[in-house]
């Protein structure tokens, strides 16, 4: 399966780098929380719903959720340096309210006043909220070995790569048919799309959603009808069917808690896309994304994280070397929040030019690298889009490539490419398609990554080492930095964008912590983590 | 039947034409199109009523499968049946009758874009864009901007000789006003979604009036959009230039290039 034979210095040299260049990131995580981190904690407690008096005459997923409000409102009084659970605890400890949802309309009233305990009171309000937060882990516990379980009786798909399929109406109950069509048609893995803009929500909306743009809201009973409606055609096709979607944005650390709760296998989760692409603050990304991958550990999620994404900015033969950079990157903040190698779906793209000569045998070279690179992760293997141009011919031929480097390099999760990208969003006509091109090209030539071992020496083999040595030289020039990985983002060393640490959208959600905060759900899986 | 046109020597132009197969004036035309018809002979007649009365005769469907049905091959259970049709259309094509639309500008790739800027401006282009008055939903503006950009086109940030700088939500107009002062922006870009009481307008007219005010014929391009604006309406509302729905990164970072750039492509 290994057919390419790194050079072991240079592998080592690139791992140790990486890990001495996010460190300053891990850093910043551990001295701050956000506002999403603790509205997370609030979830995990078992906070739902909506106050009902925001959101005006807009529907009901312009309504503020309770953890928006009582977070705010603990923020308003007494700050956030301490974390919510001490001063939401130590007010249910004083009586004022019988659970945390009364507490919530409390806050929606303005009758709720919080204060920072101390002493026994700290400590009656520490073990209060530990006591909460425990039970929603224990439930994200329960659908890992519910996972487990199906998958042992039902089982997994028959053979690598998993075949990932995408679906994105904006209405949670046009997507379930449409997905469950796609299973039936041999998906292994959905992913329901979220709508345009969710990223930069700084809140979670609520309920059952149909008027999504381009994609359907991430919502937790979203998560819960589309995980049901997957269970049922699991059962019915005799395979485990596995549901996806996107622990990104602002919220990144609540929809990791959603994720876990309704029992979803793969989360999108990259260490700096929301950075990069959506503008959103340094800070703000480093910590949640943190606290999201501990939860994602916890529940035994596949996370997907977004190389892909730089080859649609930057050229893909000129920039390959940024991709290995983000994978090491990811891998290590990864494996720092408790993420096994099994989960590390790491990303990377079928994006050369394909007009350009042995464009090809370049592909092969870089997914071969990344396979070598990282042997024991599932690695996910992303379609071209930036080369579809309309002429879907041409493009269903290209996609037939793609599928055959996957194939051939033995990738774990293969992202079925639609001909139509870039003309509509995927018809059905066009998933069926697409889905006959990955049938015929893993039947025919599935068995090939047997066979297939580039020379050493060789083109494939000389290509790989180059932009490994690349890479390398980037690890450096990062590593070198003062403020490590911080600093190279703001510098624009992805991608072409500068982001530096104090500029970018939720900036004003991150919070320094004080000596006395508390945050349980950090607790409970750092120590779950630390007997791992 | 149709009519058969007559042959004509090569390369004389006639101004009614029709589609090419392997014969001047075959009329061959392929389509694929999907019914919600389970599959079978039904099926293919329904594909065939369709195809006739789209103007496809004779019309032969030379494929057909099912779609949806159970253990991942085609056929039993399915809902839907996919058809690739091969056919004469009896249409006529009348080349002078064709209407092209003249955009102002031309639509240039991000490298043209760049490159352009580079040539005649030898600086970066200043781009400053915000969601004025109480308007939080900076998705527009967004789209428009942020690197990962909309409709498959990159933001303006991808564009290496444009300098952005994305305000966000709720920017008062005093406020942009002084930054676009500051940073001597060559365009500031404005979206506005919420149009409740028409206050996209009425923001629209107040932030040309702010800039006359403070900056006269010095002040930098203003560009609106959102998707209840009239693009008809910029002289009227004081600015350059108005988006409406639908617009991309590419066509905005064009409009840029023509209004601000000497000497680029046009």
């Amino acid at each position: 399966m290994n057919a390419l034979e790194l050079d072991p210095v240079l592998v080592a040299r690139a791992r140790e780098l990486a890990v001495r260049a996010a460190q300053p990131v891990v850093d910043l995580a551990r001295a701050h929380t956000t506002v999403s981190v603790e509205r997370a904690v609030l979830r995990l407690a078992g906070l739902t719903g909506t106050d009902p008096v925001t959101g005006g005459e807009g529907t009901v997923t312009d309504r503020v959720p309770w953890v928006n409000r009582v977070v705010d409102a603990v923020r308003e009084q007494v700050g956030l340096e301490a974390g919510v659970a001490l001063p939401v605890w130590h007010a249910l400890a004083a009586g004022g309210a019988a659970d945390l949802q009364a507490l919530a309309e409390q806050v929606g009233a303005g009758t709720a006043r919080f204060s920072v305990p101390t002493g026994a009171a700290a400590e009656r309000a520490r073990d209060a909220a530990r006591d909460a937060v425990a039970a929603g882990l224990a439930r994200v516990d329960a659908n890992h070995r519910r996972r487990e379980e199906l998958v042992a009786t039902l089982g997994d798909p028959p053979r690598r790569p998993w075949i990932y399929l995408i679906v994105a109406t904006g209405d949670i109950h046009e997507d379930i048919p449409q997905a469950q069509a796609a299973a039936r048609a041999g998906a292994d893995v959905i992913a329901v799309i979220r709508s345009t803009g969710q990223s930069l929500l700084d809140y979670v909306p609520e309920g059952a959603t149909r008027t999504g743009y381009a994609g359907t809201y991430a919502t937790q009973e979203n998560f819960r009808l589309m995980r049901a409606a997957l269970d049922d055609v699991g059962a019915e096709l005799g395979r485990y069917v596995r549901l996806t979607n996107y622990a990104s944005g602002l919220c990144m650390p609540e929809i990791a808690v959603l994720a876990g709760l309704e029992r979803l296998d793969m989360m999108l989760n990259d260490a700096m896309y929301g950075i990069l692409f959506r503008d959103i603050n340094p800070q703000r990304t480093f910590v949640d994304q943190r606290f999201s991958r501990m939860v994602h550990a916890r529940a035994g999620i596949i996370i997907n994280t977004g190389e892909d994404n730089y080859l649609t900015t930057a050229d893909a033969v000129d920039e390959a070397h940024t991709v290995t950079v983000s994978q090491l990157l990811n891998e290590t903040l990864a494996k720092e929040a408790g993420l096994q190698d099994w989960q590390l779906g790491l990303g990377h793209a079928f994006e050369i030019d394909p007009d350009r000569r042995e464009s090809f045998r370049l592909e092969l070279a870089h997914a071969l690298l990344a396979r070598a690179l990282f042997p024991d992760a599932p690695l996910k293997w992303m379609p071209p889009t930036k080369h579809m141009t309309g002429d879907v011919f041409r493009g269903y031929l290209l996609d037939g490539f793609f599928n055959l480097a996957g194939a051939l390099t033995g990738q774990g999760i293969l992202l079925v490419g639609m001909m139509t990208e870039a003309v509509v969003t995927p018809w059905l006509s066009d998933r069926d398609l697409a889905l006959r091109n990955v049938r015929y090209v893993l039947d025919a030539a599935g068995g090939l990554v047997e066979d297939f071992a580039p020379p050493r020496g060789g083109f494939i083999d000389r290509r790989a080492h180059t932009v490994l040595g690349e890479a390398v030289q980037l690890l450096e020039r990062i590593a070198d930095h003062p403020e490590g990985l911080i600093q190279a983002v703001a510098d624009g060393t992805f991608g072409i964008t500068r982001r530096p640490p104090d500029r970018g959208k939720g900036l004003d959600g991150v919070v320094r912590l004080a000596p006395e905060a508390y945050n349980p759900a950090l607790e409970l899986m750092e120590r779950e983590a630390a007997r791992a | 039947m149709p009519e058969p046109t007559e042959p004509r020597a090569p390369g004389t132009v006639d101004s009614v034409v029709r589609p090419y197969g392997d014969t001047t004036g075959d009329g061959m035309v392929q389509l694929s199109f999907t019914l919600p018809v389970a599959p079978g002979p039904r099926a293919d007649g329904a594909a065939l009523q369709l195809a006739r009365k789209m103007g496809l005769d004779p019309a032969m469907v030379v494929h057909s499968h099912g779609i949806g049905g159970g253990g991942g091959t085609a056929g039993d259970g399915a809902a839907f049946t996919f058809f690739v049709v091969y056919g004469s259309v009896r249409h006529l094509v009348d080349l002078d009758a064709v209407q092209v639309e003249e955009r102002a500008y031309p639509l240039l790739t991000p490298a043209e874009v760049d490159a352009a800027i580079r040539a005649g401006l030898r600086r970066s282009l200043v781009v400053l864009g915000a969601c004025i008055g109480t308007d939080a939903h900076t998705v527009g503006i967004d789209a428009i901007l942020n690197l990962k950009g909309f409709a498959g086109e990159k933001g303006l940030e991808y564009y290496r000789e444009m300098q952005v700088t994305n305000l966000g939500a709720q920017v008062s107009v005093p406020e942009l006003v002084a930054r676009a002062r500051a940073e001597r922006a060559d365009a500031v870009l404005v979206s506005q979604v919420v149009t409740q009481k028409d206050a996209h307008l009425r923001n629209t007219r107040e932030l040309a009036a702010a800039f006359r005010e403070a900056m006269g014929e010095s002040r930098p391009l203003l560009v609106v959009g959102g998707p209840r604006f009239d693009p008809a309406l910029a002289a009227d509302l004081g600015v350059d230039k108005v988006f409406g729905r639908g617009t991309t990164p590419g066509e905005v970072a064009s409009y840029l290039v023509s209004a601000l750039v000497p000497g680029a492509p046009s």
